[in-house]
């Protein structure tokens, strides 16, 4: 470990604390619905999408409405990529003359973008063609984004309204959250990275003489615009197969760093957003105060074991830390970094490959997952999981003062109990259930590349990414098969939206309750006991689920590894 | 607090309890406790796995489990049952009392009496209670008066005076009257009497299960599930592994796992509240009222009784100019002779001690005017003159006529003066005259200042209720340190604070006694009726105490806040305790796949075997160990949220994860040196 990868991550988790309350003030305005500067510009055109779609923004949706209108979307979004992944070779935009995705890969990829996963079981330029980049995946990067901050929404205005029996309207969430935050900061971001060098061309390849005197054809596209996208609303997926290790995806040091900012700075300010919401700021610092306690020990595990390295290399006389990997413009803090962002988050982009990191470098972005990616977390859907979590600490923890469960003025009763379970144990059954099925189906066990303790890390870390919407590889596993195509088609879909809809009913659950005003009897949900109280409980509750299954995994391959033993 | 101290494990209720602990075992009974049921199941299957054999373990190791997962189950039941053994002792006093009573039937027509047998009395029935008769069921007075002994059901050896109408109407059964005969119509369904239901709540056969006990049930259940999948995904990795995990050793992991420990305390904890209430003379309605108590944010407090010591004491007569202090005090007395209440009797007293007022009977003819709570005056009517007392404003709003004048002037200005030195003032007026001013003082019972802050510091607000102008209650409300207070309250101004507090999202407690506090006393979210009070106030309350003791309010709170701490301690315990358990078996079961893994014995447990076993075993013995505090409940002192929660948390949270790792080494010492596996 250096001074300059921990200053890197020091000045890292300044911007991400300092960009919580610039982005919270205007994710508030949109959770409002009220007028911001860019209205006089984009105003004519929100109204204009609801005249076309016969929408009134005005009208309020109670829980089930919101929650049909967003299903009934999504599943339309969904038959539409798969309609234009089926159909791509007689699509315009083909310029590499690209076959048309089979039914289990469309399957896979249509479920894989919308849920936010974007776990790809293909190479981008060998498999899509530059329309179902365009149209079907980066059109998702959008929608996806902006549903699971809709869904955010919904949840404070559970929270924050009372004896109120609508959440808000899906329509006119998504809409907003598209137009005035998601559209405008990406057509910055993807200037900024075309500067710096990234294409963004209809060209389909280059050729490039290499030092050796050898052709290469270097394959090109609309990637900048692609590239905003997949940081910013913590899609991941990349253009290219080596996501944003390739010099087009990721050219320079600044970009890796604005990069690896941008995965976080929606869900820092979505914790401001929720305080300014349920009025009282001090609730969303002790959010975000318990997230990056537990981001800033994660980077600090995978650093270290990174840079400590492989001890086997060691007395085979390669010293120094892991590169394997890595690429060699970031070294191993800015991959470390990555890699532990990118899984606290939902994103799933990576700089380097998780397969290849130590045993225990790898654990932490596998264990970020399994705690359902509520360290910051993915777009809206890190802050609505981080608050089933706070639900479950003041119900266990909250009878000790005395009183029934109280969070931010909403009595926690037996139904949001039942929906947060409910939601969480989600999490558990596709993970663990789906690798057990393929930890012992011959279909299953085709999968991985690796023997041993590595090759289950890889099947668990593959169901870990598809249920938490991750969509990061641990690599080494041969994914595109029917069986696991299939499987991981439908962890990503149970992932997303077996959590969605009980967040929603929650939602409608809070909001019809009456407001219980604060007083010195009242459960503490600020300050540093409740933030360590909240660390505790997402500790306790994850790694009590998960601890037999990474024992088994990452544990015995670190600990195969310190005693030298290889499979 | 009137605790009779019997020891928690004594003989006679532990030997019932270990056989009701095995009724318990019952499926249809037990599945209430689904984390208890599901080990139960577990049970029985390494029971039978244990009968076919083949499980590759030795019979010794697969029997001590079996043992130690039944024992597990029958901690719990016998958790409850002990509880309710607790319960049903205090019951069987009061249903000592109700004995096999029998009444007096009044037939219609004038046609006498009938004996019958209480239980067969219908509601409506009229039944005549003489001297020494117990009454027979719950019922109003309807003629007659009778001093009543309700000891039995109150503790209290002094008679009661029961009388028809009014608010000292209401009758219990099993309390017996000492004097005189009363008519009582009875108000009960047979069997739905006062006591039969008092009875059956504390002996937790009516028990059902609160709000707060349903949530907790339902988190446990999910617990369970979630525990359930890790668990029964773990062969399947096994096999990844190229090994196999036994059943046996699964169970145990799963058994650990899911919270066995708050599940078999939850019941117990809820019945010992309720148990913890009784012997503290209050009979909660349902449990859900005693939770509701530890929520509450609001205490309606009567000042007479509470803040101060019951009653007001003339001091002072202030008449006005150009009336003499004799004539004053003369009809301040004439008009306070029938007064029977201690203020009245106190003017009296005034009167004739200090000014020598001869006067010692009303003259014949007298027509007593009563008070009542819509005129607030009182007096009396003589052949020549009518004198009346009562509230200033009560007394000016009779006399239209003189509260024009200039002595309605100087009455007010006297009257505030009173006020403002915490005094209360009744003015006296004769024939439309205004006289002048009795100064009433109150006096502020000791310790109650101290006990307002205590409140004020766990979040609770107190607002003081009385009948005395804003002045007066200002001044009182001030010495005594409550928050707020409500002057000149009537039962309409009372249930009007109660609906726009609960509108702010707060819950109110109160007591009253008079059948005008019912409609309030349903409102408020705790209402404490006093027993002595009338049946429709007992009726409308949702907890009764017996003592009729309205400083018994702050101690409700109390003991509903002990409730659920002792619930969110044992839960956080029970979670917290698991991690440890993790450390003990994760790594005994995953050796023989990875011997590596065996660095995550960092309690250095002698062999997997008896690391397993320790575990389970301690699983299991916790149950009892923590059955005391349980049924005690955990030590409670008023304190604010954040101390409580550091203190809770700190004991219950941390001596949660570190206990267990001390008392599975302590175990597997034990095991390994008795070879036990």
């Amino acid at each position: 470990m250096t001074i300059q990868g921990w200053a890197m991550i020091a000045l890292f988790a300044a911007i991400v604390i300092g960009l919580a309350r610039p982005v919270g003030a205007w994710l508030f305005a949109l959770y409002e619905g009220r007028r911001t500067p860019l209205h006089a510009m984009l105003g004519p055109v929100e109204r204009g999408f609801y005249r076309l779609a016969g929408i009134d923004p005005n009208k309020e949706q109670g829980w089930r409405a919101y929650a049909l209108h967003m299903l009934l979307f999504q599943l339309a979004a969904l038959l539409f990529t798969y309609a234009v992944l089926r159909l791509q070779d007689v699509l315009p935009l083909n310029p590499r003359h690209l076959p048309g995705v089979g039914s289990d890969g469309a399957f896979n990829t249509a479920i894989s973008f919308t849920t936010n996963t974007n776990w790809q079981w293909y190479s981008g330029e060998a498999a899509m063609s530059n329309l179902s980049q365009m149209l079907a995946l980066t059109l998702h990067n959008f929608l996806s984004a902006a549903t699971g901050i809709a869904i955010a929404f919904a949840l404070f205005r559970g929270f924050a309204r009372q004896k109120a029996g609508s959440i808000g309207n899906f329509w006119a969430d998504v809409t907003r959250i598209t137009l005035y935050l998601l559209l405008p900061i990406c057509l910055i971001y993807a200037l900024f990275l075309i500067a710096s060098g990234v294409p963004q061309t209809f060209a389909a390849s280059i050729d490039a003489m290499t030092l050796e005197g050898a052709k290469q054809t270097i394959a090109l596209g609309p990637v900048a615009g692609q590239e905003a996208i997949k940081m910013l609303g913590t899609n991941g997926g990349g253009f290219f197969n080596a996501n944003s290790a390739h010099p087009f995806e990721n050219p320079t040091a600044l970009t890796d760093f604005v990069e690896i900012v941008s995965i976080l700075a929606i869900g820092s300010g979505l914790t401001w957003c929720f305080a300014k919401a349920v009025g009282n700021t001090k609730q969303g610092w002790a959010i975000l105060a318990a997230m990056m306690t537990l981001l800033i020990a994660g980077i600090a595990v995978t650093y270290w074991q990174e840079a400590a390295g492989n001890p086997i290399l060691h007395h085979l006389g390669v010293p120094g830390g892991n590169m394997e990997g890595k690429e060699v413009r970031f070294g191993i803090a800015a991959s470390a970094l990555f890699s532990v962002v990118t899984t606290a988050a939902s994103c799933g982009a990576v700089n380097a490959m998780h397969d290849s990191f130590t045993a225990l470098g790898g654990m932490i972005p596998l264990f970020n997952i399994q705690l359902g990616e509520i360290v910051i977390g993915g777009v809206g859907a890190g802050i609505y999981g981080f608050l089933l979590f706070a639900i479950l600490a003041v119900f266990v923890a909250g009878l000790m003062v005395g009183r029934t469960p109280e969070y931010v003025g909403k009595k926690i009763e037996s139904r949001e109990v039942k929906l947060a379970v409910l939601a969480i144990a989600v999490l558990p059954l596709c993970i663990l259930g789906f690798s057990a099925l393929a930890a012992v189906l011959p279909a299953g066990l085709a999968g991985p590349l690796n023997k041993g303790p590595h090759g289950f890390s890889e099947i668990l870390y593959a169901f870990s990414s598809a249920t938490g919407n991750n969509g990061s590889a641990f690599a080494g596993l041969s994914a595109g098969t029917p069986f696991y195509n299939g499987l991981l088609g439908a962890a990503m879909w149970i992932g997303r939206f077996f959590m969605i809809v009980p967040i929603l009913a929650i939602a409608g659950s809070l909001a019809a309750k009456k407001y219980t005003p604060e007083t010195a009897g009242s459960f503490p949900t600020t300050g540093l006991l409740w933030v360590g109280l909240l660390i505790g409980i997402i500790l306790i509750f994850g790694g009590l689920t998960f601890l037999p299954s990474l024992a088994l995994g990452p544990i015995a391959d670190h600990l195969a590894m310190i005693h030298g033993q290889t499979f | 607090m009137s605790t009779t101290s019997t020891s928690i494990f004594s003989a006679e209720l532990v030997g019932p309890a270990i056989e009701q602990s095995f009724r318990k075992l019952d499926p249809r009974e037990l599945i209430r406790n689904p984390v208890l049921f599901v080990t139960a199941v577990v049970a029985l299957l390494l029971t039978i796995l244990l009968a076919l054999g083949g499980e590759g373990l030795s019979v010794g190791f697969q029997v001590q489990l079996v043992i130690w997962l039944w024992l597990t189950v029958l901690f719990g039941t016998f958790a409850e049952a002990l509880a309710e053994g607790r319960g049903r002792a205090q019951a069987s006093s009061l249903r000592a009392a109700k004995g096999d009573l029998t009444a007096k039937l009044v037939l219609p027509k004038d046609a006498g009496c009938e004996i019958v047998p209480a239980a067969k009395l219908q509601r409506g029935q009229v039944v005549l209670v003489e001297t020494g008769d117990l009454i027979p069921a719950d019922g109003e007075v309807v003629e007659g008066v009778a001093s009543v002994n309700e000891a039995a059901i109150t503790g209290e050896s002094a008679p009661v005076i029961r009388e028809a109408g009014g608010d000292r109407s209401a009758v219990t059964a099993g309390t017996r009257v000492i004097s005189d005969a009363i008519k009582v119509r009875v108000t009960q369904e047979p069997g739905q009497g006062f006591l039969d239901r008092m009875i059956a709540l504390v002996e937790g056969a009516e028990r059902q299960k609160t709000p707060n006990e349903i949530a907790l049930t339902i988190l446990l259940v999910g617990l369970t599930i979630i525990f359930l999948i890790a668990v029964a995904t773990i062969p399947s990795f096994a096999a990844y592994a190229h090994g196999s995990i036994p059943v046996s050793e699964l169970a145990a992991l799963l058994i650990t796992l899911i919270p066995t420990t708050i599940a078999a305390l939850l019941s117990a904890i809820g019945i010992a509240g309720m148990d913890r209430l009784v012997r503290f003379n209050v009979l909660a309605k349902s449990g859900r009222a005693v939770e509701a108590a530890g929520d509450v944010d609001v205490l309606l407090l009567d000042k007479t009784g509470t803040i101060t010591i019951g009653d007001r004491h003339a001091s002072e007569f202030r008449p006005l100019r150009g009336v003499g202090l004799d004539d004053l005090a003369e009809a301040a007395l004439l008009a306070s002779l029938a007064d029977e209440t201690p203020e009245g009797r106190s003017i009296v007293v005034l009167a004739q001690r200090d000014h020598a007022i001869e006067t010692r009977a009303l003259p014949e003819g007298a027509e007593i005017i009563p008070f009542t709570a819509q005129t607030r005056i009182s007096g009396v009517r003589l052949e020549e003159a009518l004198i009346q007392k009562g509230a200033v404003d009560a007394v000016l709003r009779a006399n239209p006529t003189a509260a024009e004048t200039a002595a309605a002037t100087e009455l007010r200005r006297i009257t505030d003066e009173i006020a403002r030195a915490g005094m209360t003032p009744l003015a006296v007026a004769k024939d439309g005259k205004l006289l002048g001013v009795i100064a009433l003082k109150d006096v502020i019972k000791a310790g109650v200042r101290e006990r307002f802050a205590e409140l004020r510091r766990m979040g609770i607000r107190t607002v003081m209720i009385t009948g005395d102008n804003p002045l007066t209650a200002a001044s009182i409300a001030a010495e005594a340190g409550v928050d707020d207070f409500l002057a000149e309250a009537t039962p309409e101004d009372k249930l009007a604070l109660i609906r726009s507090e609960q509108q702010g999202g707060k819950l109110v407690a109160m007591c009253g006694d008079g059948t005008n506090d019912a409609p309030a006393l349903a409102q408020a979210d705790v209402g404490v009726a006093m027993n002595t009070g009338t049946q429709a106030a007992r009726e409308a309350g949702n907890m009764v105490d017996l003592d009729s003791d309205p400083t018994k309010l702050i101690e409700v709170v109390g003991l509903g806040k002990q409730l659920l701490m002792t619930r969110g301690a044992l839960t956080t315990f029970s979670v917290a305790n698991d991690v440890a358990k993790y450390f003990a078996i994760i790594p005994a079961m995953f050796v023989t796949l990875y011997p590596g893994l065996g660095v995550l014995n960092i309690m250095g447990l002698a062999s997997p075997r008896s690391a397993i076993l320790s575990a389970i075993i301690f699983n299991a013995l916790v149950i009892p160990c923590l059955v005391p505090l349980a049924l005690k409940g955990v030590r409670y002192k008023p304190m604010g949220a954040g101390q409580l929660l550091a203190r809770n948390l700190s004991i219950y949270g941390l001596g949660g994860l570190v206990a267990p790792f001390i008392g599975i080494k302590a175990i597997d010492l034990a095991v390994s040196a008795l070879h036990l596996a």
